[in-house]
C-alpha cells in the first residue's frame, strides 16, 4: 500500500507564470445519469435497482439490463466491493486530464452486483483489495464514481482525487462575510481548526459592540475586515483588497427578524431582502469573477462559495413569513450563481439549517441548531464535497416532509 | 443700494464667509439605531445607475436611498408625538422664512470632552448670556461639543456601551427655558440626536424632542464645523427637502458670517 506523505503547504505562486485556467473534466450526461449527480450532491451512494428482478444497474439506464423493466428507482446502497484490476491513465484526450498527473483507475465488483470503472484513491493498494465505492462531484459538477480504501488511512483527505472532488479548507484562505454573530464567529473558528491558511472575518456597523468580534481579535490567523453587504461600495472595496486571495467565500450575513405579513409596512421585509438577497447579489458581482479566474490556481486554488440559507426557503413558515421569502429569493439566486460558477469548477454549497438558536427564535421550542454545530456542518460539507446540506433534526424532518408532500408541509407550517 | 444688492456685493467681495455645517452623506456615516425589534431608518446607500458605460454611455449618475433622519438632518415638529397636531408642522408646510435665523453657538466642547454624558443646563446658558448677551428670539441655538470631530471614527462617534449611547445634549429644564423664555427657532447638535445619548432616562424621555417639537420648534443634528462660528453674529440657513408630510430630511446647513 502506498502511504501518501502528508500534503505539504503549497509553495508560493510564481508571479511571472500565467495563472492556469480551469479546464473542465466533464461532458454532458444523460438525464438518467444525472441520478449520480443528485446522489453525489447530497453525499450518498445510490444506484438504480430494478423493482421487478432486483438487479442493481450500472451505468444508469432506462430499462433493466436483466429483465427490461422500466421500473428502476434510485436506492441508497452499500458501496462495499472488491477491486479486481487497476491501471494508471497516463495520457488522455481531455485537456483536464492531460494537465494532471497520472490518474489511477480500477475495476470494482460491488457486493450488491454490478462492476464499475472507478477513480481510485491513492491508498486503495494493489488488486485484489476490498474497497468502499462512493460518489463524488467532479469539477464539472457531475457525479463521479470513486473508490476509497476499505479503512481510513492517515492523511487520506490529502489525496489528489479527494482534493479535486472536495473543497477542503486546509491551506485555503476563507472569507466569512459576517463574523459578528455566533454562527459567524464559530465558522471562523471552525475554519481555523480545519487548517485554513487564513480567515477574514467581516463585520458591519462597527459601532455596535460585539462580543464575538472581540473574541476573534485574539485569533492569530483571523483578520477582521469591514464588510457591509448592504453597501455596494463596502463590498467592492473589500473585493479590491482581498478578492484575489479568497479561496472559499462563506456568506453568513443574515438579517433575521420575526416579521409577518400583518406587520405594517415593508421596512423589515426590505431590510431582510437587502442583506439576504441583494447582499448575496453584491457579493457575487464583486467576488465571483476573481474566484472563477483562480479556480485552477495551484494546490490551494479558489474552490467554493457557501450560502447560509434556511430550510424555510423551500416552504414558508408564516410566523417568519418575510424572512423565509428573502431566503427563497436567495436560494433562487444561489442556483443562478451555481450555474455561473460551474464552468470554472467553483462549487456552490447551500446550507439549509432548521431554526438557529438565536435571539429571534427565542420562543421556538427545541431542537434548534446551535451555532457551533452549524459551523461544523459547513466545514464538513466542504470536506465531503457535497452541494446541499440540511443541518439539524428539524431541517431533516421538514425536508423529508417537503419531498413527501409539499402541500401537506404548507398546511402544517401554517398551523 | 438695496439690502440684497449689498449682501451680494459683500459675498462676492469675500467679506461674507459661507461655512458649511454639513457632514458628507456617505454609507459609512453612522445612522441612528433603535432597538432591533423596532422599525429602523434606512442608512444612506448609493449605487451607480451608469458611469459612461453600457448602462448609459455619456453620463454618470447614482440612485441613493436613506431615511428622513440620515446624516446632517432637520427634525420637523411632526416628528414627535407632542407636535403631531400642530399647524405647519411638516417639512412641506413650515413657512420658508423660518429656515433662516441668527445663530447662537454655545461652546460646550470642554465639558463634552470631560464628560460624554454632559447635559446643558439653564445655569450654563445664563452664564453664556452674561458673556455674549441674551439669546434673541427666533434664533438657531447650536450646542457646540466638537463631537463632529469624532465622525471619522464611527465607534467613537456613536459611543455605545451596554447601557446605550453616551453623547451630550440638553437637560429638561434647559429645553423648557430655551422654548419658553427665549423663543428659539430650533436647537442643533453635533451628535446623532438633539437629545443626549442617555435621554431616554430623563423626564420626560427625550425632552428636547418632546418640548421642542411640542412647541413647533425644529431640530438639527449631526452638524459640523461649529468651531468656525462666532458665539453670535452668524446667520444660519437650514432648509429641508420639501417632502410632503415629511418628519425631517437630510439637508445642507449653511452659516453666513462676516469676515474679520
Amino acid at each position: 500500500m502506498t502511504m501518501p506523505a502528508r500534503l505539504p503547504p503549497p509553495k508560493r505562486k510564481n508571479p511571472l507564470a500565467r495563472t492556469r485556467l480551469p479546464a473542465s473534466p466533464g461532458q454532458g450526461r444523460s438525464r438518467v445519469a444525472q441520478g449520480l449527480t443528485l446522489a453525489a450532491a447530497h453525499g450518498r451512494f445510490m444506484l438504480q435497482r430494478c423493482e421487478d428482478c432486483g438487479t442493481v444497474q450500472y451505468p444508469p439506464r432506462e430499462a433493466c439490463a436483466t429483465c427490461l423493466s422500466p421500473r428502476l428507482p434510485w436506492r441508497s446502497l452499500d458501496g462495499a466491493g472488491e477491486l479486481i484490476a487497476r491501471t494508471t491513465i497516463r495520457y488522455g484526450q481531455e485537456i483536464y486530464f492531460r494537465e494532471r498527473p497520472p490518474f489511477p483507475v480500477g475495476l470494482v465488483r460491488l457486493d450488491c452486483g454490478p462492476s464499475l470503472v472507478v477513480a481510485l484513491h491513492g491508498d486503495c493498494g494493489a488488486a485484489p483489495a476490498r474497497v468502499r465505492v462512493g460518489l463524488a462531484l467532479d469539477k464539472a459538477g457531475q457525479g463521479l464514481v470513486i473508490a476509497l480504501p476499505e479503512k481510513d488511512t492517515p492523511n487520506m483527505a490529502d489525496d489528489p482525487l479527494i482534493r479535486e472532488t472536495t473543497s477542503d479548507p486546509k491551506f485555503r484562505k476563507v472569507l466569512v462575510t459576517d463574523a459578528k454573530t455566533a454562527v459567524g464567529r464559530t465558522a471562523v473558528e471552525a475554519f481555523l481548526a480545519a487548517g485554513a491558511d487564513h480567515v477574514w472575518a467581516g463585520f458591519a456597523e462597527p459601532w455596535k459592540p460585539s462580543a464575538h468580534l472581540a473574541h476573534l481579535q485574539t485569533q492569530d490567523k483571523a483578520t477582521l475586515v469591514p464588510l457591509d453587504v448592504t453597501d455596494e461600495g463596502s463590498v467592492r472595496e473589500l473585493a479590491g483588497r482581498i478578492g484575489g486571495k479568497v479561496d472559499i467565500l462563506v456568506n453568513t450575513a443574515e438579517f433575521h427578524r420575526v416579521s409577518t405579513i400583518a406587520r405594517q409596512g415593508t421596512e423589515t421585509a426590505r431590510a431582510e431582502m437587502e442583506v439576504n438577497y441583494f447582499g448575496l447579489l453584491r457579493l457575487a458581482q464583486a467576488f465571483g469573477p476573481a474566484l472563477k479566474a483562480r479556480a485552477a490556481d495551484g494546490e490551494a486554488s479558489a474552490t467554493a462559495w457557501v450560502n447560509l440559507l434556511s430550510v424555510y426557503a423551500f416552504a414558508n413558515l408564516p410566523a417568519q413569513g418575510t424572512f423565509c421569502a428573502s431566503k427563497a429569493a436567495a436560494l433562487s439566486l444561489a442556483q443562478a450563481l451555481r450555474a455561473e460558477l460551474q464552468p470554472s469548477g467553483i462549487r456552490v454549497v447551500n446550507v439549509f439549517p432548521g431554526p438557529i438558536d438565536d435571539e429571534w427564535n427565542q420562543l421556538l421550542p427545541p431542537p434548534k441548531v446551535a451555532a457551533a454545530g452549524l459551523a461544523n456542518a459547513i466545514v464538513d460539507a466542504l470536506r465531503d464535497g457535497v452541494e446541499d446540506v440540511y443541518p439539524g433534526d428539524v431541517a431533516q424532518e421538514w425536508l423529508a416532509r417537503w419531498r413527501d408532500n409539499p402541500k401537506a408541509l404548507e398546511r402544517e407550517l401554517s398551523l | 443700494m438695496s439690502v440684497l444688492n449689498s449682501f451680494i456685493g459683500e459675498l462676492t467681495a469675500g467679506k461674507i464667509r459661507v461655512v458649511d455645517l454639513t457632514q458628507t452623506l456617505s454609507p459609512e456615516f453612522p445612522q441612528i439605531s433603535l432597538p432591533p425589534e423596532m422599525g429602523q431608518a434606512w442608512p444612506f446607500r448609493i449605487e451607480e445607475v451608469s458611469r459612461y458605460d453600457e448602462r448609459g454611455p455619456a453620463w454618470y449618475w447614482n440612485n441613493f436611498s436613506c431615511g428622513e433622519h440620515t446624516g446632517t438632518h432637520f427634525d420637523a415638529p411632526i416628528h414627535w408625538v407632542s407636535g403631531k397636531d400642530l399647524p405647519n408642522n411638516a417639512t412641506d408646510s413650515i413657512p420658508p422664512q423660518r429656515f433662516i435665523g441668527p445663530g447662537c453657538v454655545l461652546d460646550c466642547s470642554r465639558e463634552a470632552a470631560a464628560d460624554a454624558d454632559f447635559l446643558l443646563t439653564v445655569k450654563w446658558i445664563k452664564g453664556w448670556e452674561k458673556k455674549h448677551g441674551r439669546i434673541p428670539p427666533r434664533a438657531w441655538v447650536l450646542m457646540r461639543t466638537d463631537w463632529s470631530k469624532r465622525s471619522a471614527d464611527p465607534v467613537g462617534y456613536q459611543n455605545y456601551d451596554e447601557t446605550g449611547q453616551h453623547t451630550p445634549g440638553p437637560d429638561t429644564d434647559a429645553v423648557k427655558f430655551l422654548v419658553g423664555e427665549r423663543d428659539l427657532l430650533g436647537f442643533g447638535t453635533e451628535s446623532i440626536g438633539t437629545d443626549a445619548g442617555q435621554a431616554q432616562h430623563l423626564r420626560p424621555p427625550y425632552p428636547c424632542h418632546y418640548y421642542m417639537h411640542g412647541a413647533g420648534r425644529y431640530g438639527l443634528q449631526c452638524l459640523t464645523s461649529l468651531d468656525q462660528l462666532p458665539p453670535t453674529g452668524a446667520v444660519v440657513v437650514a432648509a429641508p427637502l420639501k417632502i410632503r408630510n415629511g418628519s425631517g430630511s437630510p439637508l445642507r446647513v449653511l452659516a453666513l458670517m462676516e469676515s474679520k
